[in-house]
């Protein structure tokens, strides 16, 4: 998917509560806020460094922007990426801010063309692509604060384009099922 | 000089910089930074055979740099914990140089 794009409609469960996410470029345009798809996992080293500032997004820009969570990882050769391991792992947090969904077939990170974990698309509330990559400069760094996903937030929300509006993606491989 | 091995697989991307920071303390403590044997882990036969947690694993002498217990053999990317509490791809060089001066 390149900027500017629309991003393709999914509807994925979410490992707590049982229920499920969507996301639809047409049902988005009455919600009016953007929509962060990120690709993440439970099992990444890059993907758990990044964690804390993702969740710490989708805290600050509640009721202007949500924040999905996918996990497409292949769970047969990777168990910890399994539907029930998210879902301890959400329940062990006491919940999450953001859903964390489970893309099973992987239909949807392949349709985004998800390279990594985590991989960002930002998408403006009629579904394009605004920003796609990494949360920001660097997994090692807290202080960071996921600064490239919230200056492209800031500027959808404020009308601007995203600058950066592409950064490369940085982690592990999306474990692709064989 | 003990063996200084670094097991590596190539789906995660931390090789480059496990290999950089196992070098700089190997400097550090006077052993020679080249001496490092790097392997590539291929498979899952591979990774089963050599006990590979995880890439990268860094073994000194045989002694494996912050090791886990119970952890299945296998083609992953491998999160260390580092001594300020921080999740990263790669081990506190603080923990490499422990096992050095363990081992020498």
């Amino acid at each position: 998917m390149k900027i500017g794009d629309v991003a393709p409609a999914f509807e994925l469960p979410a490992a707590e509560g049982g229920t499920a996410a969507t996301f639809s470029p047409e049902e988005d345009r009455t919600d009016a806020v953007p929509t962060a798809v990120v690709f993440t996992c439970n099992h990444c080293p890059y993907a758990l460094a990044w964690h804390d500032r993702l969740l710490a997004v989708a805290r600050d820009y509640e009721g202007r922007a949500r924040v999905l969570l996918v996990n497409p990882n292949d769970a047969e050769r990777y168990p910890r990426d399994s539907f029930d391991a998210m879902k301890e792992r959400v329940e062990a947090d006491g919940g999450w801010p953001a859903p964390y969904l489970r893309d099973e077939s992987q239909e949807v990170a392949r349709a985004y063309g998800a390279e990594k974990t985590p991989d960002v698309f930002l998408l403006e509330t009629d579904g394009r692509l605004r920003y796609r990559g990494a949360p920001d400069a660097d997994y090692e760094d807290p202080s960071q604060d996921a600064a490239w996903l919230r200056g492209a937030l800031d500027a959808v929300l404020g009308g601007r384009d995203p600058q950066p509006a592409e950064t490369h993606p940085v982690g592990c491989s999306v474990k692709w099922s064989q | 000089m003990p063996e200084v091995e670094l097991l590596w697989w190539e789906g995660c991307p931390s090789t480059e910089k496990a290999l950089a920071t196992l070098r700089d303390v190997l400097a550090e403590e006077g052993l020679d930074p080249d001496s490092v044997v790097q392997r590539k882990v291929r498979t899952d036969g591979e990774a089963e055979s050599e006990g590979f947690i995880g890439s990268p694993t860094i073994r000194i002498g045989g002694v494996e740099v912050a090791p886990v217990e119970n952890e299945p053999a296998g083609l992953t990317c491998r999160v260390y914990r580092l001594r300020d509490g921080r999740m990263s791809p790669a081990p506190d060089p603080e923990d490499i140089r422990e096992v050095i001066r363990r081992v020498t």
